[in-house]
C-alpha cells in the first residue's frame, strides 16, 4: 500500500531545481516553474448585482467583469474567461474552503463553481526579453501601449491553447497551459529564450499574484 | 493575417477562430414532419455566397463564445460583427 499520494508537479520530471540560480541575475529572460496553485473555474451572470455582490463577499475581490482583464487581492487572483466565466486562482490547499465560501455566498442564485486542480500547470517568465519570447509564438499585440500588467489573454503560444496573465510591468507573465502541454511549452521557451540569455530560477522572481510563499516544502519524490 | 475582431475580446489573428457556416438558419421546428430532402436541405445546403456573405465563427482559443460575422467571401473584408441573437447591422455602404 502507498503510503501518501505523492503529488508531483507538471515539470517535476525535469528536475528544475538541478538547473536553477538562486537570485536572477543579468539574464535576458527569467523561468521558473510556479507549481501547485489551487485552480476554480467559476460560472455565472456578472450582470446580475447579487451575483457580482456575492464572489467579492465570499473572494475578497472584485469580479473583472472587463474583457482580459485580472483583479487579485493579495493571495487571490480572478482572471476573465468569457462573458461568464472566470478563473480564480487561489494558495495551494485553500481551493475547497474557498470553493465552499463562494457555494454559501451564492446559494439562491445561478451559477457553478468547479475546482479544476492542476488542470493547467503555470510557467513564470520574466526579464528585460520575455515579452520578445513570447512574441516568437504568440499573435497577440504585447506592447505595453495595448497589454499591460493586470491583464490577460487566452491565445495560443506555439500553436498551443494558453491563458497569459501580465502580473508586472517587469515584465512578468504567468502562462497557463493545459497540463500535458507543459514539458513542450518549457522546451519551447527554453529554445526561444537562449539568444537573449536564459536563467531557470527556482523560487519565482518578485511577489506575484496568486503566487504561494510555501508554508511547507511541496512533496517531491525521492 | 487575417484579423477578425471578437464581439468581447477584441483583434485576434484567425487562427485563433473557428468557422460554423451560414449564420441565421432556423433549425425546423418540426423535424419529424419534414422529408428527407427537406432535412437534408436544412442540415447541408448553405448559400455559399460571392461577396457579402453572413457566417458564424467561435474564439476557439479564446473566450470560446459564438459570434456573427458578416465577411465579404471574396475579398476576407469584414464589415460586421455581431452577437449570437442579434439581426446583421444595416449595411452603411
Amino acid at each position: 500500500m502507498p503510503k501518501s499520494y505523492l503529488r508531483q508537479s507538471a515539470l517535476a520530471h525535469l528536475h528544475l531545481e538541478a538547473h536553477a540560480v538562486e537570485v536572477a541575475g543579468d539574464a535576458g529572460v527569467d523561468l521558473c516553474e510556479r507549481p501547485f496553485r489551487g485552480q476554480l473555474v467559476l460560472r455565472g451572470d456578472c450582470t446580475d448585482n447579487a451575483f457580482r455582490d456575492a464572489v467579492q463577499q465570499a473572494l475578497g475581490v472584485t469580479l473583472p467583469v472587463e474583457p482580459n482583464s485580472v483583479t487579485n487581492v493579495d493571495q487571490v487572483s480572478v482572471i476573465w474567461l468569457g462573458p461568464d466565466e472566470w478563473l480564480v486562482v487561489v494558495p495551494d490547499g485553500h481551493e475547497q474552503a474557498i470553493e465552499q465560501e463562494l457555494r454559501e455566498a451564492l446559494a439562491g442564485i445561478h451559477f457553478a463553481v468547479t475546482d479544476v486542480g492542476d488542470s493547467r500547470a503555470v510557467i513564470g517568465i520574466s526579464g528585460p526579453h520575455a515579452r520578445d519570447v513570447l512574441k516568437k509564438g504568440c499573435s497577440v499585440d504585447l506592447h505595453p501601449r495595448v497589454f499591460g500588467p493586470g491583464q490577460c489573454a487566452q491565445t495560443a503560444l506555439a500553436r498551443c491553447h494558453m491563458l497569459l496573465h501580465q502580473v508586472n510591468q517587469a515584465p512578468t507573465y504567468d502562462i497557463y497551459v493545459h497540463r500535458s502541454f507543459a514539458d513542450y511549452i518549457w522546451c519551447w521557451l527554453e529554445d526561444a529564450a537562449q539568444e537573449f540569455g536564459l536563467a531557470i530560477i527556482a523560487q519565482a522572481p518578485g511577489a506575484s499574484a496568486g503566487a504561494r510563499a510555501p508554508e511547507s516544502e511541496p512533496v517531491v519524490p525521492a | 493575417m487575417l484579423l477578425i475582431k471578437c464581439p468581447w475580446c477584441g483583434e485576434r489573428d484567425a487562427h485563433e477562430f473557428s468557422y460554423g457556416g451560414e449564420a441565421h438558419i432556423t433549425r425546423p421546428e418540426n423535424p419529424d414532419k419534414l422529408s428527407d430532402e427537406q432535412w437534408a436541405d436544412y442540415l447541408f445546403m448553405q448559400k455559399n455566397a460571392m461577396g457579402p456573405f453572413l457566417e458564424r465563427w467561435v474564439h476557439a482559443h479564446g473566450c470560446r463564445r459564438w459570434f456573427n460575422v458578416r465577411r465579404d467571401t471574396v475579398t476576407h473584408e469584414i464589415t460586421a460583427v455581431y452577437k449570437m441573437g442579434d439581426r446583421p447591422p444595416e449595411r452603411t455602404a
